[in-house]
Parts: C-alpha cells; structure tokens; sequence
C-alpha cells in the first residue's frame, strides 16, 4: 500500500471533471493506492489568479502546502494547472529568501507557516513511476487489443518542469497504453497547446489550437485521445462541435481521461468511471473492449 | 536611459521586483520564444518585441497591450529559451502590472475573465465553474451567452455542470480570506 495526500482540485471535485476525480479514485484503489484528501483545501488560483495578484497566487497555493506540509506526505493531483500551481511555490520559496518572507508573513495572518518540504506529484507519475508498468500490467482484465489511442500530454505535466518526462517529446503515456494492452498512435502533437482557459475569453483562438489537435489524431489514426488535464478534455470534447461548426469538419472523437482507459482495462464498473459524461459519445471505444481474454 | 519614477525605479526594475521577472536583463533578443509561441501571431507585439519594449522602458505601450493576455501559459518559450528566462512568468508578471496599475487592455475580453475568476476564488476559496461563466458573461457580453446555449444544454445532459458549489469550513473560509488580505496589503511579492 502507498499513502499520499490527495488534492482533487475544484474541476475533478465539483466541476467539469467529475469523471476524473470517480476514475482516479478507482484507478488508485485497484492498485492499492491510498489517497488521503486534504481538508479543507482550497482553490489552487490557477493561471488567472496569477495574473491579478503575484503574492496572493503563491498564498493560495501555500496555504494548500502547508496544511501539507503536517502531514509529511507527498501531495498527489489529477489535474495539470493544480499541479504546477502547487509546484511552483516550492520553486519561487527555494530561490528566494524575500519571497518565502512574505509568503510566510501572509500564512501567518491565519496562523499557519510554510517550510517548502511538501513533494508536489501529478497522479500519472504515481502511476507509472510509484506503481509501475509492470504492476499496472498484471491488473488488466480487458481486451483492449484493438484500440488505437492518442495520448494528449498538453502542456503543463510535463513544462515548465524538470518533471518526470521529456517537457516536448514526452513517452509515459505511450508505455502505459502498452501495458494496458491498446496501441498507442503517433501523436506529433501530443505536447502542444489546446488553448486552456482562453477558450472563454477567446475562444476562436481556442477553438483553432484544439482543430489542430484533433486533426493531428484522427489523421494518425487515433480512435480516442487520452488526457491527462480536465481543461484539455473540455476543449477537445465538449468544443468538439464547436470545432466542427467553425471548421466545417466532422470529427467525433471520444477524448477519455487517462484514467477512464485504465479503469476499463482494469475491468471496473464501467458506471464507476463516468463514461457517460463524455460529450462525445465513447461507445464504439467500449465496444471495443472485450472481457475474452487478456489483450497483453 | 528611461526616466526613473519618483521612487527611483525604473521599469525594468518594477518586473524585476516581481518573481518570475528577474531574468528580463539577461534576454538576448533570439526569437526563440516568438517561434514557439501558439498565439504570437494573434498579439500586438509578439513576445521578443514585447520583451525589448519593456527594456526600453515602454511602460504604458506594454502594459496596456494585448500581448501577455493571448499567453495561454504553454511554457513551450520556458522550455526553450537558451538564456533560461521563463518567458511564461514574464507574461504573468506584465498582466499583473497591468492589473495593478489599471492599464489592461479594454479590447480584449481576457483581463475581465480573469479578473471575475480571481473574484470568485477570492470570494469562496473555490471555483464554481458556471458561477465563472454567468458572472463572466454578464459582465462582458450577455448576447455572447447565446451562442452558448447549444453547449450548456449538452453539458448539462452529460452531467457536466454542477450547480452545487464546493465550500469551506467557515473557519477555513476565514483563514484563506485573512492570508489573502495580508498578501494584498503587503502589496506583491
């Protein structure tokens, strides 16, 4: 068994990203991860808190941290901009003797203090790096032998970095595929921007990113995308028919969490990993999963 | 040499002050944050012009472009800027100049976005992702939300939105709300 303080996020908590939070909780019991929820966390602030107030946006991440820090594990999220916001602190607290003054000197007004010991993780690593291939291997129960998968890094598990993979031409995700059993497409652009919360404010911008994306999978031969980020998913998913709309193209991929393709292969209720709450219907990705025999 | 401000600081000097901006000296004008940029061509002054800008000291002509708001925060220019300069941060810290000084640009919708959603964090410890999206929209464009309506509904069928919102303990709730008010009186990092 392996102990970790979880940090859900408000999108896998809440939000758009239920179906990640069910899957990665799921995904963690069959591989006898335990994941103890922080209380009474709070938002990670994200890119635009950051973009309003420096200070305040390493705070919301600090108090998160140090709350943490008592429990001496390390902190594990799903979602991609939680887990950079998380990491940075550490970074900006390391290089900075000023910077973890008034940090410190703000935590104090609610009578906590932050040291910057907490190991900030994003859930794929623990899977594939704590857990490993080979264990995630011995777990598959369904035929996933006919699949053919995009894996979408997007950006921020792997940049700014130095994480636990290559920042642009990243591999996890393709040998976790393997060890599931599906086959993993080529994906040049597995690593690129989708748009992430421009898609609001500007969302031709977005929309035009995510047109690539999807191209980039559907023309390499991809049957869904995996990913590991709850904004990417929105973009490619629920802006699907946006894409289309404003492309006149016909795309109908299902893009899945990564942890929703783990959770199938491992043989898991399917109503437990939320599959009914892609926009894009997964259908023929579940057709293709079979309970005949082990795929590897 | 740029006029100093009556605290004798310049504006190289305000970014450096910030973390993330230290390292706009060491820019040697490459373009490698340019060519990797997804969103360079949509910006005013792509970001090694924009870098040079602030160097020269043209406070106003950044802060109040629409540059840093096009950054989607992709960290590829992070990645592979040769003289290790985290272009990504440096954009943070210009939408927080801007911020602070009430010169973000009106034109685009961004700075508003982000400012309703540092709100909402704000105010709740929280993001309630459709209270973002109405108070948005209501603020910026309520017509906008029309063309909209097609992807709340399919949201709303694939159970996509939840209209209860995550909430802290109130003692929690008062914690985060004091740390924050330090942050802000302590006036930046």
């Amino acid at each position: 068994m392996k102990y970790y303080t979880y940090y859900p996020g408000c999108s896998c908590e809440e939000g758009t990203a239920t179906a990640y939070g069910m899957s990665a909780l799921a995904v963690a019991k069959a591989l006898d991860v335990e994941l103890h929820e922080l209380e009474d966390w709070n938002c990670c602030g994200s890119s635009p808190y950051n973009s309003v107030d420096e200070l305040g946006s390493l705070c919301l991440a600090a108090r998160n941290l140090s709350l943490a820090e008592k429990k001496g594990l390390d902190v594990v999220t799903p979602c991609s901009s939680c887990y950079i916001m998380l990491d940075r602190v550490n970074h900006h607290l390391k290089e900075s003797p000023k910077v973890k003054a008034k940090v410190n000197e703000a935590l104090a007004a609610g009578g906590l203090e932050y040291n910057g010991t907490v190991k900030t993780r994003h859930i794929l690593d623990i899977f594939v790096n704590d857990v490993g291939y080979d264990a995630i291997k011995s777990k598959v129960k369904r035929n996933l032998s006919e699949l053919k998968v995009a894996p979408y890094y997007g950006c921020q598990v792997v940049r700014p970095g130095p994480g636990f993979d290559h920042p642009e031409n990243p591999q996890t995700m393709e040998r976790l595929i393997e060890s599931l059993g599906a086959k993993a497409t080529p994906f040049p652009l597995k690593a690129r921007c989708c748009g992430g919360s421009l898609v609001i404010p500007e969302e031709g911008v977005a929309l035009e990113l995510t047109y690539k994306l999807l191209e980039n999978a559907v023309s390499n031969g991809a049957e869904c995308i995996i990913t590991v980020c709850p904004l990417c998913q929105v973009n490619l998913d629920i802006y699907q028919g946006k894409v289309n709309k404003k492309f006149k193209s016909n795309f109908k991929i299902p893009v899945l969490f990564f942890t929703q393709l783990m959770g199938l292969a491992f043989g898991i209720d399917n109503k437990a990993l939320g599959f009914e709450k892609c926009v894009v219907s997964p259908d023929k990705v579940l057709a293709k999963s079979s309970t005949a025999g082990k795929g590897v | 040499m740029e006029p100093k401000e009556k605290t004798g600081a310049t504006f190289v000097d305000e970014i450096c002050s910030i973390p993330g901006g230290e390292e706009i000296r060491l820019c040697i004008q490459c373009g490698t944050c340019t060519g990797s940029c997804p969103n360079a061509d949509k910006m005013q002054y792509a970001p090694r012009q924009l870098f040079a800008m602030a160097r020269a000291g043209m406070r106003d002509e950044v802060l109040s472009s629409n540059s840093m708001w096009y950054c989607a925060s992709c960290y590829l220019c992070t990645v592979r800027c040769p003289r290790d300069i985290k272009p990504t941060d440096l954009m943070h810290v210009l939408e927080c100049l801007a911020s602070r000084h009430g010169l973000s640009t009106k034109k685009n919708k961004t700075p508003a976005m982000y400012e309703t959603f540092s709100n909402l964090v704000y105010g709740t410890g929280g993001m309630p992702e459709m209270g973002l999206m109405l108070r948005y929209y209501l603020k910026t464009n309520p017509f906008k939300a029309m063309g909209m309506i097609p992807t709340a509904f399919a949201m709303i069928r694939h159970g996509r939105i939840s209209l209860k919102a995550r909430k802290l303990k109130p003692e929690a709730q008062r914690q985060l709300k004091a740390i924050l008010d330090k942050a802000k009186e302590l006036g930046g990092a």
